[in-house]
């Protein structure tokens, strides 16, 4: 009792602050924050609005709010017919999500990591991305498959793997990875509008971060456009490439070589498959020099299409061979020592940076 | 012709005083459009799984009788004939033949309607024509040409008609019946008050994620209706072979479940409508058909190192679908064998215009590799094998 008094005292002396607070605010060139969370919930949210047909089916995404919470309070908004908890049974649900793509309803599938996913590939390839191909046309399947991609923190071997390159190397899948909130809203809302199969590879690290968006990011209408990377911060001197938590790695090292009179360009992919090859290319033609940041397995990996794109497009424009940084070539480890040398960290992405400015003479010379 | 059979047995005077008349006319004469009902009992009863069977005695008529013949000899014709231009080479890659089942495919047909949707495996051509495909369509995509119904770009296991409610045509062993449940999902969803029937063999039926579907569909409620088309055989691997239990139509433990005898069209139809009724107000059910296939598994299989020639004529003597239908009908005077003979004559005839027909259409154009990756490109770049040579935009 005397709890809930002084909670409601707290609460009224907080309303007294509050107008000061937003006076703040108004001054400052940042309307809001929102965390990647709030983004993804609030994109699902506006899109079940806006078409009858979205629907939500995942385990845990009703009753208990979703495993990462980012459902939270749909079920109670949508109902139980629009959002379904599944048993843990990946192929059947995703089976039955696809199916039901066939027949015109637009399902978001969730898997609690793509891990799980593994077990509903066959029907994520052969029967989602290939249908439209198979059937001249007639089959289109209007489906999203999202969650957590790539490494957590401590939770092994066989919960930590990037699913990108798996995923972006099929053609008749769209491949999307948002890093901030501004991403997370504009891409979720084109997946779910997009009439192809999405797979959409959300970050559990970045869940609960913050990030500024402007007034047109809040609108329901906002929306990113697919297959666009986005140049996160200009420079001269090198491009490094990246995509969902690695971003904001990125942008660190960029500040950190900047120190250095190294200026860094940093670009967002956002988009794995379709990959924004003419962004990436030009920028190398500008910067003259590559490192492409990954988190998942080097070998096969986004960073070796990337790298592949730019000698095959702009072999004469390059100064020093590309770098690759990317997860280490073992499973994941568990302790802790061990994972921070499994996954990139800032430093890799500084010291390879460096490499490919001091290197002016192709790595031929010395073969 | 039938006609005048009927006229005999009318008590109309009126069509005793055309049949002079009628027998002067040598038309080609359509099928009997006669929907005075014939009662048929079954071969042998249903038996049944956590659900009450329905009745042996099944209502149909002579048009019904009719059409089941002409159907299924079309079909039968259709898969012979595919057989030969395999043979020939027309036909390349995976060809699964579908002769001797053809009473699954009309039987359903004739229980459902257009609205109700039908997804299957990769044996899929006859289930295709019972969803109003044309020959023209599965001999062009067979040979891989543009009038093909998937204008070339699927082939034999990937034939499809949307405008049917039919989903395919699949290759991978088991896939269809989770897409099959999650097609009933949304005719739930959007309350068309329709049903899904999604057929499986006896080897898929130990896929695991069949029992996945199934029970999410049993939770759910779906209108889902799980069709164990048991030829007996996966691929090479005998039924008791392959499953501890054979007895698919009880494999779904809490789901009802009957056994049909697949190789007579009226049993499937009698059981197909009692498995409609019963999925829109109660859940999923399984059926049975206990049917058979003449041909191996496909074209690469003779069909003879694992079961004799003797069980394959057996089956041929004793149980031919088209055969029962044939003997219903002169049994009850709806045609004469003549008239029958006919008949597959027209059929032969028929397949044999598609045949050509499909001969001389074109195969794709080579811009086609590229089309239909994705139902909206965005105008991304894709690659042929040499990217510097062949590139294309995605529209």
């Amino acid at each position: 009792m005397l709890a809930i008094a002084r909670q409601r005292i707290l609460g009224q002396s907080f309303q007294n602050i509050r107008p000061a607070v937003s006076v703040l605010r108004s001054y400052s060139s940042a309307a809001k924050q929102i965390t990647v969370r709030e983004a993804l919930n609030s994109a699902l949210d506006e899109e079940m609005s806006a078409d009858p047909k979205v629907f939500l089916m995942g385990e845990e995404v009703g009753e208990y709010q979703g495993a990462y919470k980012i459902t939270k309070g749909l079920l109670e908004k949508y109902g139980p017919e629009r959002v379904l908890d599944t048993p843990i049974t990946e192929a059947g649900f995703t089976g039955i999500g696809v199916g039901a793509a066939y027949y015109g309803l637009k399902p978001v599938v969730e898997f609690m990591t793509f891990n799980f996913s593994m077990q509903a590939i066959d029907h994520i390839i052969n029967s989602a991305a290939k249908s439209n191909y198979m059937s001249a046309g007639q089959i289109s399947v209007p489906i999203v498959f999202r969650g957590p991609n790539g490494a957590a923190a401590g939770v092994g071997a066989q919960h930590s793997q990037c699913y990108a390159a798996w995923y972006a190397s099929c053609p008749g899948l769209k491949v999307l990875s948002p890093y901030n909130s501004e991403d997370a809203r504009g891409l979720l809302k084109a997946a779910i509008r997009d009439p192809d199969p999405v797979v959409f590879l959300e970050n559990e690290l970045l869940y609960g971060e913050s990030f500024p968006v402007s007034d047109e990011v809040l609108d329901s209408s906002f929306c990113l456009p697919i297959g666009k990377a986005k140049i996160e911060r200009e420079g001269k001197d090198v491009t490094i490439t990246a995509f969902s938590k690695l971003v904001g790695y990125a942008l660190k090292a960029a500040e950190i070589l900047e120190k250095d009179g190294i200026y860094a360009e940093v670009i967002n992919l956002r988009s794995i498959r379709p990959l924004d090859r003419s962004t990436i290319n030009a920028s190398v033609r500008k910067t003259n020099r590559l490192i492409t940041v990954e988190e998942g397995f080097p070998q096969h990996g986004v960073g070796a299409e990337i790298c592949a794109s730019v000698v095959e497009e702009s072999f004469a424009y390059l100064d020093a061979p590309v770098e690759r940084i990317a997860g280490a070539d073992v499973p994941m480890p568990y302790a802790a020592n061990l994972e921070r040398l499994a996954v990139p960290q800032i430093e890799d992405i500084v010291r390879a940076a460096k490499r490919a400015c001091y290197r002016s003479v192709p790595l031929a010379a010395t073969a | 012709m039938a006609l005048s059979q009927l006229a005999s047995s009318s008590p109309s005077r009126s069509v005793n005083l055309l049949k002079p008349l009628l027998s002067a006319i040598s038309l080609h004469r359509p099928i009997s459009t006669d929907t005075t009902p014939i009662t048929v009992e079954t071969s042998v009863p249903f038996t049944a799984h956590q659900c009450e069977a329905p009745s042996r005695t099944v209502q149909t008529n002579a048009q019904e009788l009719l059409n089941f013949f002409r159907d299924m000899a079309v079909m039968r014709r259709m898969e012979i004939a595919a057989d030969s231009l395999y043979k020939a080479k027309l036909i390349r890659g995976f060809c699964h033949l579908y002769d001797g089942q053809e009473a699954v495919a009309v039987g359903m047909e004739a229980a459902l309607t257009k609205k109700d949707c039908i997804i299957t495996s990769y044996r899929d051509h006859c289930t295709f024509v019972g969803r109003d495909g044309t020959l023209l369509e599965v001999f062009a995509e067979l040979m891989g040409r543009q009038a093909g119904c998937s204008k070339g770009k699927g082939g034999s296991m990937h034939f499809y008609k949307k405008d049917s409610n039919f989903y395919g045509g699949h290759g991978i062993v088991g896939a269809q019946v989770p897409l099959g449940c999650g097609l009933a999902f949304a005719q739930k969803y959007c309350k068309d008050e329709a049903v899904t029937f999604a057929l499986y063999g006896d080897g898929a039926a130990n896929q695991g994620q069949l029992f996945e579907a199934l029970n999410i569909s049993a939770l759910w409620n779906l209108p889902a209706i799980l069709v164990c088309e048991n030829n007996h055989y996966g691929m090479g691997t005998a039924e008791w072979r392959a499953a501890k239990s054979p007895a698919y139509y009880k494999r779904g433990d809490y789901a009802p479940g009957l056994k049909v005898d697949g190789m007579d069209a009226l049993a499937v139809k009698q059981a197909c409508a009692f498995a409609k009724e019963h999925a829109l107000k109660n859940g999923p059910i399984i059926l049975e058909m206990d049917t058979y296939r003449y041909h191996g598994h496909s074209m690469s299989d003779p069909g003879s190192t694992y079961r004799t020639r003797d069980e394959i004529t057996g089956v041929r003597q004793e149980r031919d679908p088209i055969e029962r239908i044939r003997k219903l009908i002169l049994l009850h005077d709806l045609a004469t064998e003549k008239e029958l003979k006919d008949i597959e004559k027209e059929v032969r005839k028929e397949v044999d215009d598609a045949i050509a027909q499909a001969k001389e259409n074109p195969v794709p154009e080579p811009s086609k590799l590229f089309s239909d990756v994705y139902a909206k490109g965005l105008g991304v770049e894709s690659f042929g094998a040499d990217r510097k040579e062949v590139r294309a935009t995605l529209a």
